[in-house]
């Protein structure tokens, strides 16, 4: 048991515990910081397949980018503990079901995979110059469409998320849920009485 | 290592990722599942990326690259999702006061 392989299965376990224990979290803010041990564990295992450049993109752009807007959310809409909602007790066993059935099946029909063995630890295409390589020469077009889908999502975001202006709306909305406040958005009468 | 344990380890991310779909009431904690079952693929690509390179490194240098770099695209699609989801839910939020999946029922009232 070599040290590459004591790594590997640490790390493993590690990614496969907090898995577990962001699905398990009742606060949603200790499942976002699960999920950001589950990153940092995923960016050592392509640290070990020596895909350096990967390992730090995912710790930057997941944990670092990704993972700080759902704690803004999160702590925006103040959620805690006790507004979080339960799911039925037997729903929630049907669902764990549903996933270990699915777990079996495929393990059952990945089985007999022939046993390749990966590299680990060594190899060159993980690093950023001859990955950078690649991408300018084979895939330019995919990378600066990428940059339309980045302006688009920001102008998607932006269009989303802008509030109504209480002069335009003409619709009235009420919500008549127990345990939801009821809305009322501003009525103007649309002919102008 | 052979690539099996790869693929048995990114299964059972994949799989913890759809329970937790299946199971949680939060529409924020469904769409961190989401991001968590993306992972999972992004670490089988990876892991299959080092196992082309191994096996044609000789014939082809950069053998494994496209899976890396599948990888790269995969996490800017992410990212963009992300942004868009989380400004659906700070709107759903903004209307209805709670973020419970169950609630979108009463939309086709």
């Amino acid at each position: 048991m070599n040290i590459s392989e004591v790594l590997f299965w640490v790390l493993s376990f590690v990614a496969v515990f907090s898995a577990l224990m962001v699905v398990i979290s009742k606060n949603p803010v200790y499942s976002v910081l699960w999920l950001i041990i589950t990153f940092f564990s995923i960016s050592g295992h392509y640290i070990l397949l020596n895909a350096q450049f990967l390992a730090i993109v995912n710790i930057i752009v997941y944990a670092g980018a990704i993972m700080v807007l759902f704690l803004f959310v999160i702590m925006l809409m103040n959620l805690t503990r006790d507004t979080e909602p339960q799911k039925n007790k037997w729903l929630k066993l049907a669902g764990a079901v549903a996933g270990g059935s699915l777990l079996l099946v495929l393990v059952a029909a990945l089985r007999n995979t022939e046993k390749n063995m990966t590299e680990l630890g060594t190899g060159d295409i993980g690093l950023i110059k001859n990955l950078g390589r690649v991408l300018f020469n084979d895939y330019v077009v995919p990378f600066e469409i990428s940059s339309i889908l980045f302006l688009s999502a920001m102008v998607g975001a932006v269009v989303i998320g802008k509030r109504d202006s209480p002069v335009s709306t003409g619709v009235a909305t009420t919500v008549a849920e127990p345990g939801a406040r009821i809305e009322k958005y501003s009525t103007q009468p649309i002919n102008g009485e | 290592m052979p690539v099996s344990y790869y693929i048995f380890l990114s299964i059972t991310l994949f799989v913890i990722g759809i329970i937790g779909v299946l199971t949680r009431r939060n529409a924020i904690i469904i769409f961190m599942c989401i991001e968590l079952m993306l992972n999972a693929v992004n670490l089988l690509l990876v892991a299959f990326s080092k196992m082309h390179h191994l096996a044609n490194a000789t014939t082809d240098i950069t053998a494994g690259s496209d899976g890396q770099l599948f990888v790269f695209f995969i996490m800017v699609v992410a990212a963009a999702e992300v942004s868009v989801g989380l400004a659906i839910i700070v709107m759903l939020y903004r209307n209805t006061h709670s973020v419970d999946v169950n609630f979108l029922n009463r939309l086709k009232h």
